[in-house]
């Protein structure tokens, strides 16, 4: 597989993950292939946004990287190492250098813990505070940086509310000091005027403690909001990467095009010009997905060898790449063809 | 980092999960005294409990106390319960066996319960061929009948109390380990185990911190209702001549020895048997109100079904 464009040293690189197959088999029928040759690496420093409808294959890419999945093909290096084939005990220390905050902060915390309790427990099973004082201080010091009173540790999950336990799952992914976190989701089960701030504390604390984060989502505003890249992803691939000024504002690849298209703006004038691209049908099954261009049955733009030929991601301009043969000319020529909303 | 989003705002507490938490305890303790028949039945069992502990120490006469001027007396004040055909004190007798009663009740459920909890936490946990094996030997233990399970076990271990108390316990077993794995499926799913791994956390501290406590509710309610079974098949089985062995009293052997006096001295069974009766049903009406309380949904047709 290609690594990233540009003089990257991979000392730089926190995680990688390379061709890396995820299939789901379900008794003996055909497996659903959840991800199916995908690859991405995350720089220290960065987030790297996750983009893509449900059942793309973006969460279990997540799991992944924490081996909460294993994979079926490909490898998963994390720190230069690949972790791809540890054992049961040695993942568990993966796992604190990996951490994960999920999207539903009330199931993710158990009930009959205090939140505390939940904090303290990476602290415990990586034994990484000596005495029972020093985790107190520790979960203190921890709770105050995701913006919470220390005195909340004592509270049960039931007694705060939804972005309060955001926080509080936020402050566990942190405790353990790890090189990369995977927000799966992290703002999508909260309240708008909650997701911001959200979303303002996750980047606040990239800032002073220079966290790393693979950032998954379907909102697009809030992945280009976030992130200093962004991939795109289809059913089980990664069709597009770049910045997210070359992803938001250029498109190269008709399905990120065709998303974005959706997105209804605040402006009445630029809504009343925005152009709609109407995908038709169904995301195909990821048991059988079409043969050459997963995205051509779908596509406006798709020619006779998009169902022969399966496209490989190539650069349309530096750090900007697309999986579509055509790229930038299908876009073109969907953009003409497309209706103006009414 | 700044402080927005502070504050107590405990306007969004959700109270969505059905199992209760750990704050409302007084919840479940008020809801228990408002059912009166569970306030009459946690009353009884308190006294049990003082007798039993306390046993000879406030009984009127010895158990042992022969006295054979007085023998087959009926109920008057210096015998309340009468006396039997040795003219010992029946009172002071049923008494005394409440004692050994509770204990096999208590001993062999928790003998059931430490291993159930931990076959069927174990088979929910892993799944799998683990799960198929355990539960299956499960499936084959319960196939029994409860009695003739216990008779059998007896009939190996020779009869007394301690073997009265295996024999229940590996009886009750397969209730438990049921009831613990059914829970265990559905908590194993749930996101915060799956949290609890992401950090790293190892399989017996997951099952010991996040899906223990979690499925408490419906092993609380079990222990009480297999109290009320227990003490009833140490009952059968010391009247069976297989439990605890005379002179120790006991409330099963009581009434067998008292069967052969029905027509003359009717307080020789009526007695024991009514201690029975009581107390299987104080634990039965508890654990029924705890079931309403904690875990509305899970019914123990399983145990019912055996127990007829």
């Amino acid at each position: 597989m290609t690594t990233e464009h540009g003089a990257v040293k991979t000392g730089d690189v926190v995680a990688r993950v390379e061709d890396l197959h995820v299939h789901f088999s379900v008794s003996r029928s055909a497996p659903v292939r959840a991800v199916d040759g995908v690859s991405l690496e995350v720089r220290r420093g960065e987030t790297l946004g996750l983009v893509g409808e449900s059942g793309s294959g973006k969460s279990t890419t997540g799991l992944a990287l924490l081996r909460l999945v294993d994979a079926t093909g490909g490898r998963v290096e994390v720190g230069g190492q690949d972790v791809t084939d540890w054992s049961r005990r040695r993942v568990r220390s993966l796992r604190r250098r990996v951490s994960m905050v999920f999207q539903d902060p009330a199931a993710s915390l158990d009930p009959r813990l205090t939140v505390g309790a939940s904090i303290t427990e990476p602290l415990i099973v990586h034994d990484l505070a000596a005495s029972r004082d020093a985790r107190r201080s520790r979960v203190a010091e921890l709770l105050e940086m995701v913006g919470l009173r220390a005195d909340m540790a004592d509270r049960r999950p039931h007694e705060m509310s939804g972005g309060q336990k955001q926080r509080v799952g936020i402050a566990r992914a942190l405790a353990g000091e790890p090189d990369l976190i995977v927000l799966d989701e992290p703002i999508a089960s909260l309240d708008l005027s909650v997701q911001a701030q959200i979303m303002n504390l996750l980047r606040g604390l990239q800032e002073q403690l220079g966290l790393t984060y693979l950032f998954i989502s379907h909102d697009l505003a809030a992945v280009e909001h976030m992130s200093d890249r962004v991939a795109v992803m289809y059913l089980g691939r990664i069709v597009e990467t770049g910045t997210p000024e070359q992803i938001y504002r250029n498109p190269a690849h008709p399905y990120t095009a065709a998303l974005l298209s959706a997105v209804p703006t605040a402006d009445p004038e630029a809504e009343r010009r925005r152009r709609r691209i109407t995908l038709h049908g169904d995301v195909p099954s990821p048991v059988n997905p079409p043969s050459g261009c997963r995205f051509r049955t779908r596509c406006p733009a798709a020619r006779d060898n998009c169902a022969t030929t399966d496209p490989e991601l190539y650069e349309v301009e530096p750090g900007h790449r697309a999986a579509c043969l055509y790229a930038v000319e299908a876009v073109e020529e969907m953009r003409a063809g497309a209706a103006t909303t009414p | 980092m700044s402080s927005h989003d502070l504050g107590p705002t405990a306007a969004e507490t959700d109270h969505s999960h059905g199992e209760p938490l750990p704050a409302d305890r007084n919840r479940v303790w008020t809801a228990l005294r408002s059912n009166i028949p569970a306030a009459v039945g946690m009353v009884i069992l308190a006294v049990l409990v003082v007798v039993g502990v306390l046993g000879d120490l406030i009984a009127p006469y010895g158990v042992n106390e022969v006295n054979v001027d007085q023998m087959l007396q009926a109920p008057t004040w210096s015998h309340p319960f009468g006396t039997d055909e040795l003219g010992r004190d029946v009172l002071s007798r049923v008494m005394v066996a409440a004692r050994v009663s509770l204990m096999v009740g208590a001993v062999s459920v928790g003998l059931a319960l430490l291993a159930g909890v931990t076959l069927g936490l174990v088979a929910g946990y892993y799944g799998g061929i683990v799960d198929n094996v355990l539960m299956r030997c499960m499936d084959v233990l319960f196939a029994f009948p409860v009695l003739l399970l216990a008779v059998a076990i007896v009939a190996v271990l020779g009869p007394g109390l301690v073997t009265a108390m295996v024999a229940i316990g590996v009886v009750y077993a397969p209730i438990f380990a049921r009831v613990t794995r059914a829970s265990v499926l559905s908590v194993r799913e749930q996101v915060f185990v799956q949290a609890a791994v992401s950090v790293g956390a190892s399989d017996g501290r997951i099952m010991r911190r996040h899906v223990l406590p979690n499925i408490a509710a419906p092993l609380i309610v079990q222990t009480s209702l297999s109290l009320a079974f227990a003490i009833l098949s140490e009952a059968a089985l010391s009247f069976l001549g297989l439990g605890i062995q005379p002179p120790k009293p006991s409330w099963g052997r009581m009434l067998y020895d008292g069967r052969g006096f029905v027509q003359d001295a009717w307080w020789l069974g009526l007695f024991p048997g009514l201690a029975i009766f009581v107390t299987v049903l104080a634990f039965n009406v508890v654990g029924d109100a705890l079931r309403d309380v904690l875990d509305p949904r899970q019914l123990s047709q399983d145990e019912a079904r055996r127990a007829s």
